[in-house]
């Protein structure tokens, strides 16, 4: 299943106003470590997307989101909850340590 | 405890799907072990490849990866994207434990764990990395557009992430611990060359600052010892690579470098049944083709290796074995790839 992809004119909607929690994925297309994640948070989405949203941004596209999050590294995965950042993950990372990361959004 | 394969391999560069395309090819069904995240090794990292023969406007090093990986999958490879935790490689029966726990038996294993990126080692390096510290100027060069960032290093990866970190930052320094580039000579020509790039030579990075993200950095003269400051928000570090060899550590014999050493132009390494390729063995070339070509050279390896095995055990063994199988098969889950031993020993 393919994620959401969010942008600059849709984050506050997607994201910020959320209630449930979001992770979105800062990615860009020339990011190879971002290709290796991309399907991990497709399953993930699959199996907790009633817990937690999980969108995706290009971040060659939507240069002001990335910006404005400090996004200097890519894949950086990003949780808001209520319109916050509530945590961080830069880099890829196999998907047993992911859950272990997002363990308090999807428990 | 699954069946028992003909071949693992481990890794997933150029030498771990070189490798899968002959074993594949060969009917040897390897199961490849990818890595959780590390799958196409290296080159995921890299842009332009241009230097691959066959592709005369150079390819990108993931779509590189993407059609290895396809054409292993075609003849049958059977491609696992998990890291292996553990392995036992002494008996004639290798094991091979992945990151799920699962254990997986083969008489043979290909290593091409490749190399891994060095650190510096320095205290603030980790918590700044992904926010201004980074190992991968092709992912993260696009966020330091107008602004002052440093490579760290001297050889042809510095250079050439120096370069290319020129298409977005308004300078790029090389820190180099040396007087002169250890780079290939058209590398560095390509650097000295560039308005954009300066050179901080006999220097190293003594310290990293920034709270949150990275604004500066240390730096101290390897001849003087003196110290300096540079102000950057990006520090793209290309000192160089480790073998990756710590699954292998003290069973498979390596160089005081830790690259796995082989036989000579095989790819055999001291343990009977475990071949080794790619980077994991190579410190001199370290290029896509030559990694490549390696891989290929220990698929033929295991090749023979398992043709030896088979007259030696001989048919009756094999149809004994195959039994054996078919009751593991029952009652056991892992990889669903009934049949391989059998096969093989219907062709003895």
């Amino acid at each position: 299943m393919a994620l959401k992809n969010t942008t600059d004119a849709t984050f506050a909607d997607d994201v910020l106003m959320s209630e449930k929690p979001v992770l979105v994925d800062f990615w860009a297309t020339w990011c190879g470590p971002c290709r290796k994640v991309a399907p991990i948070l497709e399953e993930i989405s699959e199996q907790y997307g009633d817990k937690i949203e999980v969108v995706k941004l290009d971040t060659d596209a939507n240069v002001d989101t990335a910006a404005r999050y400090g996004v200097v590294s890519i894949p950086t995965l990003n949780v808001y909850v209520k319109g916050q950042v509530v945590k961080t993950i830069v880099g890829a990372h196999p998907k047993p340590k992911l859950l272990r990361e997002l363990e308090e959004f999807i428990a | 405890m699954s069946d028992v394969r003909n071949v693992i391999i481990i890794g997933s560069g150029p030498a771990g799907y070189t490798a899968a395309v002959y074993a594949a090819r060969a009917n040897l069904a390897p199961l490849v072990f990818e890595g959780a995240v590390t799958a196409g090794g290296a080159l995921m990292n890299t842009t332009d490849v241009e230097n691959f023969p066959g592709f005369k406007d150079g390819i990108m090093g993931p779509d590189l990866m993407d059609g290895m990986r396809a054409q292993a999958e075609r003849f049958g490879a059977e491609l696992v994207t998990d890291d292996v935790t553990a392995v036992d490689l002494t008996g004639e029966i290798k094991t091979v434990t992945d990151g799920e726990g699962t254990v997986h038996r083969a008489r043979s294993v290909i290593l091409s764990m490749g190399s891994a990126y060095r650190e510096l080692g320095l205290p603030r390096e980790k918590e700044l990395s992904g926010h201004g510290v980074s190992w991968c100027a092709t992912c993260d060069g696009f966020f330091f557009r107008d602004q002052d960032i440093a490579v760290v290093g001297g050889g042809d990866s510095a250079i050439e992430e120096a370069t290319f970190l020129t298409k977005f930052a308004r300078t790029v320094t090389i820190i180099h611990r040396r007087s002169e580039l250890r780079a290939s000579k058209i590398m560095a020509d390509r650097a000295f060359a560039n308005d954009k790039i300066r050179f901080a030579w006999n220097s190293e990075v003594a310290e990293i600052h920034g709270e949150g993200k990275l604004s500066g950095i240390t730096l101290r003269d390897t001849v003087t010892g003196e110290t300096s400051e540079l102000a950057v928000t990006g520090l793209f570090v290309a000192i160089g690579h480790d073998p990756r060899n710590e699954l292998v550590k003290g069973v498979v014999h390596t160089d005081e470098a830790g690259y796995v050493l082989v036989d000579g132009r095989s790819t055999r390494t001291n343990v009977p049944g475990v071949f080794a390729s790619g980077d994991l063995v190579d410190h001199t070339y370290r290029q896509a083709i030559t990694a490549a070509g390696s891989g290929c050279a220990a698929a033929l390896d295991a090749e023979h290796y398992l043709a030896a095995l088979e007259d030696a055990s001989g048919p009756v063994e094999a149809a004994a074995e195959a039994a054996a199988i078919d009751e593991t098969d029952s009652n056991e889950i892992s990889v669903p790839s009934a049949g391989v031993g059998a096969s093989v020993g219907a062709s003895a």
